[in-house]
């Protein structure tokens, strides 16, 4: 129930987009069509998916305080977690290469159409602070973290298929010269993630 | 975009090459610092770092420290980046500029929790998100990849800046109509509206401190923006 209860919240209550903004870059360059907004999704939930997990165990075995015990339990007293930033980007750079890689062999079309942006998911805010919030959070098993992972990919993968689809849309509506593209994209972010709060205080 | 900015980058030190020496504050030098403050700005116009730029303009004390923060990043990073420009294999080299902002971004945070610790803890995971904000990897990739020490440094003081007043405009807008007042540390709040307008009925509005508000400021800024400098207007 705890899992389910983190998984619902992590998609809409604790939306990387409309609560933290995190993944803003690529949410507004990449989400003019449909069809590249729903794979870069993909790809994020994936990477979420697998880098939170790695970093939760990575945490929890290496960089807390008193991590190291399994080692040898003279070093119960050694804190390494002034390395966290570096060791997680570190996770997920090679991650994110590993999934370029698969992308590139067996979807060479989606590949084609990423372009740019694939390399770029190692530097999507959206997982690096997926890893962070991990962090801040203390979840007390792997099996939540990966939930919470997985939760704010899903929630990440919504909010650009959803602004995709909107964008498409008004491009025939008559949007004031200044506005368009960039200016009535944040606007409308930010009118979803008012519709957004309406989900707050849910608990299950 | 930033690619086509990368290809401009290249050319132009191609173009720099033949010239043998020019004063540190020529004109080319002085439109690296204010291009991106209004024609070329990181946020409005590059569309480059607006994760952090959104999350922490609910105060504009909060706001000032990230901004000091990434300019403190980006200064040091771009002309880290600069010097070993040569040495950096390209097939690596978003790795290579990853530990390079790391590194500087744990020098940052532990800085800020030796010596604000309270502002440290409400900027939360954003100061640990300056690693992965695009602003930096961007000028990093576009222009400190192909130029000088000297113009590096410069571009990224222009860039932070240029991040800097869209942040502290938020900021400004959020806190006062959130809250009525200003925090200054070490002064105290300092209220902006007279107490006959609470006593009119006047409310201080809520929504602005909520995260939904932070970008419909900052697309009211750039509604403002465009209209005054039409050449940035998109096509659809």
């Amino acid at each position: 129930m705890e899992a389910v209860n983190i998984f619902v919240k992590s998609i809409f209550i604790d939306n990387m987009i409309f609560a933290y903004f995190l993944g803003m870059c690529s949410y507004l360059a990449v989400s003019k069509t449909v069809k590249t907004a729903v794979g870069l999704g993909a790809a994020v939930i994936f990477v979420l998916g697998i880098t939170v997990p790695i970093n939760y165990l990575l945490e929890n075995f290496v960089l807390k305080e008193g991590a190291l015990t399994w080692v040898d339990p003279q070093f119960a007293t050694v804190d390494l977690s002034f390395l966290s930033f570096i060791m997680f980007i570190a996770v997920i750079a090679s991650m994110v290469q590993l999934v370029e890689m698969i992308v590139e062999k067996f979807a060479p079309a989606l590949y084609g159409a990423l372009g740019i942006f694939l390399p770029l998911i190692a530097v999507n805010c959206s997982i690096l602070g997926g890893a962070l919030f991990m962090q801040e959070r203390q979840y007390t098993n792997i099996g939540d973290a990966t939930v919470f992972g997985l939760g704010s990919g899903v929630g990440w993968f919504l909010a650009i298929v959803a602004i995709a689809a909107i964008r498409e849309k008004i491009r025939y509506s008559n949007v004031p010269a200044p506005l368009r593209g960039l200016g009535i994209t944040f606007i409308i972010t930010g009118l979803m993630g008012l519709g957004f709060m309406a989900f707050m205080g849910i608990e299950l | 975009m930033s690619t086509e900015t990368a290809a401009a980058a290249n050319t132009q030190e191609v173009v720099k090459e033949a010239v043998p020496k020019e004063p540190l504050f020529s004109a080319k030098n002085k439109r690296l610092l204010t291009d991106p403050l209004d024609d070329d700005n990181p946020i409005t116009v590059q569309v480059l770092g607006i994760c952090s730029a959104l999350a922490i303009t609910v105060q504009v004390q909060q706001a000032v420290v990230m901004c000091m923060s990434v300019l403190f990043v980006m200064l040091f990073g771009n002309m880290i980046i600069s010097v070993m420009r040569n040495v950096i294999p390209s097939r690596i080299r978003i790795i290579v500029q990853l530990v390079v902002v790391a590194s500087l971004v744990i020098l940052v945070d532990q800085l800020l929790k030796a010596f604000i610790p309270d502002i440290a803890e409400k900027l939360s995971v954003f100061i640990g998100l300056i690693i992965t904000n695009c602003i930096i990897m961007g000028r990093f990739e576009a222009f400190a990849m192909g130029n000088k020490i000297w113009p590096s440094a410069l571009d990224g003081i222009g860039n932070a800046i240029g991040y800097a007043w869209i942040l502290v405009a938020v900021a400004i807008v959020r806190e006062i109509f959130g809250s009525g007042a200003i925090s200054f540390p070490g002064i105290g709040q300092i209220k902006f509206l007279p107490e006959s307008f609470y006593e009119a009925g006047y409310m201080n509005n809520n929504l602005m401190i909520l995260p939904p508000m932070a970008l419909i400021t900052v697309g009211i800024i750039i509604w403002i923006q465009r209209s005054r400098n039409q050449k940035l207007i998109e096509e659809n």
